[in-house]
């Protein structure tokens, strides 16, 4: 069997006529409520960048990826295509018209064509339809359910087509009797009753055992060519990415990262994080050599965006550019006096004062001593473990350690946003790719 | 070889219910030995997560258990209840899936352990047990400087260190690891997967370490064991079994794991059988491509081959057990997409 269905020769180039959908600079914001006095006083409370600026276009026909790890915004983006989610800035343009900001009352004969399918099949059917009336329902939602027996055909025409058939076994069926992965068929069943054109499927599989996985990615292909679909498909998982998909978008928080063929992608990944994506994932082959190489922490707060690029605190590759700030320099300490023994470790942490009063600052950063202790000793600490840390990227960011009276200031490199710039035949979102910051990029 | 850390013979748990007992394991065997990680794969329902549980003592009302379980010599079935829970936690260690939700919102990490230690480790006092804390904390690679902060300050990847921890704070011999890290995100899972490999290094603790996802047993184990419909069909090295699979099952689970090398999908066709109505002969011979008619007959016995894995397969005999035609391929009836998982 093809692993991939009619390559799409739209990846380059692409002539208008090939775009399904055209997303510029896409943003969804979420407003944090503040505290009471900020309340009060109008002050800025801030806002969940989930979405942060995403450009792309969707071309007919195609299956792209969007993958990452949760919090990456991926969901909200594939909400946000079908306006399930209003988005706060950007242009999404679906077949001469304009989507953001359109009112439901106009969007909604758009949904014939924009479909979903869920990721928890067991959440996303009404317990109490059966399949003949959940199936049946958006057909009447649309006015387009005609007499009885038309609709009774339509629905039998889907089910037959998702494989759940002798058809009269399932028409009066309930959620609760079906397996997991028969769920998931009806949910496709529902979301291509209406012949769309696009359909956003956030995890179809994850949900499902292993050997139904392969079932439902197999399903979509079929669906894809009887249809004549295009997908946009949402998963964090990159072996099922790798085979499914025309070009994968690979998302970090709220941004689209890299871009590109999924061969490329594949083959030669350039963005730092997509390289560890990649060598993370588990392999069924105890042979095989697996780096052990993995990013530290995790994805941060979307609220509390670190600076310059987003990814520069995990990045083995960062240099002075990607944005240093004193919130790295305190989450390094911390990891630091996890592996220093006891004795070295209460030494050392009884020089420093609170480090929470590193967050938030940018530029230069004061480090407060503790009481008992000054400046001079502070710096003189700081100054003995970046001599020690030669690989540390966060020291490639320091420009300078100095003392003052109760404190030491550490002095960052100021930081820059990378954006999605073509590189090749990918787009990436990364300094080392930047001719601007070669010559200061670290070697490979 | 040294004597096994824990060591099962013919075990079999049951639940009752209105349909009869539903045997979700039904006579497994099986040896875990110091400092070895083994892996329990197979699909939903194949009555992997009612294993790990019943060797916890951590069985619902309704239960039963029969056969043998020995931790260090120690029979736990038939244990009265109190001095199974006297061994649960300093001996017997488990850390749950779902890290979100095991860790009390509403008390510091400290009280957390403290709880912990003053049930198991009575006369520690205040100072022993931070001490003892902070030292496990470490380990996993959470700031000691962070013991007072609730759980809602922590991430994902960190709570689950945090339930690493406290489990590891008592030093059990065996830990029972229920899927550590189907909820985490992939880059955090290869962090705790390479955390419980350093553990396995330092403490020499015995695992058994409960999955679905074949990749993560080739990464952390050493030994495999998959079940199917409350048996474990083969079990051996992991490199073995996953080499050169010799049970049908095993070998289709891995063909249809799709993989970054996929090129092509695969699938089981069907689904794991109704486990208080399982088929007669082998419980795989309506799944099976290789099935013959003796596996329709007669349930397969445990054969060890030269490989060193032992499977219960009829392809791999007896012979000797074998009826006249028995090897002859089964007509299998046709599993529509209808009766799928």
């Amino acid at each position: 069997m093809p692993t991939k269905l009619e390559p799409q020769t739209a990846g380059e180039g692409a002539g208008s006529d090939d775009v399904l959908m055209d997303v510029r600079d896409l943003e969804v914001h979420f407003a944090l409520r503040g505290g009471i006095v900020s309340r009060f006083t109008g002050g800025p409370a801030g806002a969940v960048r989930a979405v942060d600026g995403v450009t792309f276009q969707l071309h007919k026909g195609e299956v792209l990826g969007l993958v990452g790890e949760s919090g990456s915004g991926k969901t909200t983006l594939g909400r946000a295509l079908l306006g399930l989610v209003p988005a706060t800035g950007g242009s999404i343009r679906y077949a001469g018209r304009e989507l953001v900001g359109l009112g439901e009352r106009r969007m909604r004969p758009l949904r014939r064509d924009l479909q979903m399918a869920f990721q928890d099949p067991h959440a996303s059917l009404n317990p109490s339809m059966d399949l003949q009336t959940a199936i049946g329902h958006p057909l009447r939602i649309h006015g387009m359910a005609g007499s009885d027996a038309e609709l009774r055909e339509k629905v039998t025409g889907a089910l037959e087509r998702v494989g759940l058939a002798p058809v009269e076994r399932f028409l009066t069926k309930f959620p609760a009797d079906l397996s997991g992965g028969q769920k998931q068929r009806a949910v496709f069943a529902r979301a291509t009753i209406m012949d769309p054109k696009l359909v956003v499927a956030d995890e179809p599989a994850s949900m499902l055992d292993m050997s139904v996985r392969a079932k439902i990615i197999e399903l979509m292909q079929g669906l894809k060519r009887e249809l004549g679909l295009t997908y946009v498909y949402i998963t964090h998982d990159l072996a099922t990415a790798k085979f499914f998909c025309d070009r994968i978008a690979i998302m970090y928080l709220g941004r689209i990262v890299e871009l590109g063929p999924t061969a490329e992608i594949f083959a030669n990944p350039r963005h730092p994080y997509t390289r560890s994506l990649l060598a993370a994932v588990p392999e069924p082959d105890p042979r095989a050599e697996v780096s052990r190489e993995v990013p530290r922490g995790e994805v941060p707060d979307a609220a509390v965006r670190p600076a310059g690029c987003s990814f520069h605190p995990r990045c083995p590759k960062a240099f002075a550019v990607c944005g240093w700030e004193g919130r790295d320099l305190r989450a390094l300490l911390e990891q630091r006096w996890t592996e220093l023994t006891e004795e070295a470790y209460l030494a050392e942490s009884a020089q420093f004062a609170d480090l929470a009063a590193l967050d938030g600052q940018v530029g230069t950063v004061t480090v407060p001593a503790a009481s008992g202790h000054d400046g001079e000793e502070v710096a003189a600490r700081l100054r003995r473990i970046r001599d020690e840390q030669t690989d540390e990227p966060l020291w490639r960011g320091v420009t300078d350690i100095a003392a003052s009276g109760t404190h030491a200031t550490v002095v960052f490199h100021a930081g820059t946003d990378p954006t999605l710039t073509e590189t090749g035949p990918v787009e990436v979102a990364c300094h080392l790719h930047d001719p601007q910051y070669q010559s200061q990029a670290p070697g490979t | 070889m040294t004597e096994p850390v824990l060591a099962a013979e013919d075990l079999r748990v049951w639940y009752g219910t209105e349909r009869g007992p539903v045997r979700a394991v039904d006579g497994v065997s099986f040896e875990v030995h110091e400092g070895e990680t083994l892996g329990l794969v197979g699909e939903s329902g194949c009555g992997k997560s009612t294993l790990g549980r019943a060797i916890l003592g951590l069985l619902p009302r309704g239960a039963a258990m029969d056969g043998s379980l020995r931790f260090k010599g120690t029979e736990l079935v038939g244990l009265p209840r109190k001095e199974l829970e006297g061994m649960r936690g300093p001996e017997l260690g488990l850390v749950f899936q779902e890290p979100m939700t095991r860790l009390n919102p509403l008390m510091r990490i400290s009280e957390h352990f403290e709880e912990t230690l003053k049930i198991h480790e009575p006369g520690l006092g205040k100072k022993g047990m931070k001490e003892r804390a902070t030292e496990a904390l470490r380990h996993v690679g959470i700031p000691p400087s962070r013991y007072d902060h609730y759980p809602h300050e922590f991430s994902g990847g960190m709570r689950q260190r945090i339930m690493i921890a406290l489990t590891l704070v008592l030093r059990p011999a065996f830990m029972v690891a229920d899927e550590p890290t189907t909820a985490l995100d992939v880059l955090v899972e290869a962090q705790i997967l390479r955390l419980l490999g350093d553990l396995r290094q330092n403490f020499r603790t015995a695992m058994l370490l409960i999955t679905h996802n074949l990749g993560i047993v080739a990464e952390a184990c050493d030994r495999v064991a998959v079940m199917y419909a409350g048996r474990i069909v083969e079990i051996g090295d992991a490199r073995e079994v996953f080499a050169e699979p010799q049970h049908p099952y095993t070998r289709e689970l891995l063909a249809s794991t799709i993989s970054l090398h996929t090129t092509g999908l695969h699938s089981i066709p069907g689904a794991p059988p109704d486990l208080a109505d399982p088929p007669a002969g082998c419980r795989f011979h309506p799944r099976c491509p290789d099935a013959m008619r003796v596996c329709e007959q007669r349930e397969p016995v445990p054969v060890r081959l030269e490989t060193g894995q032992v499977t219960e397969c009829w392809l791999h005999g007896p012979a000797d057990r074998i009826p006249e035609n028995g090897t002859e391929p089964l007509e299998r009836e046709a599993i529509s997409v209808a009766d799928e998982a």
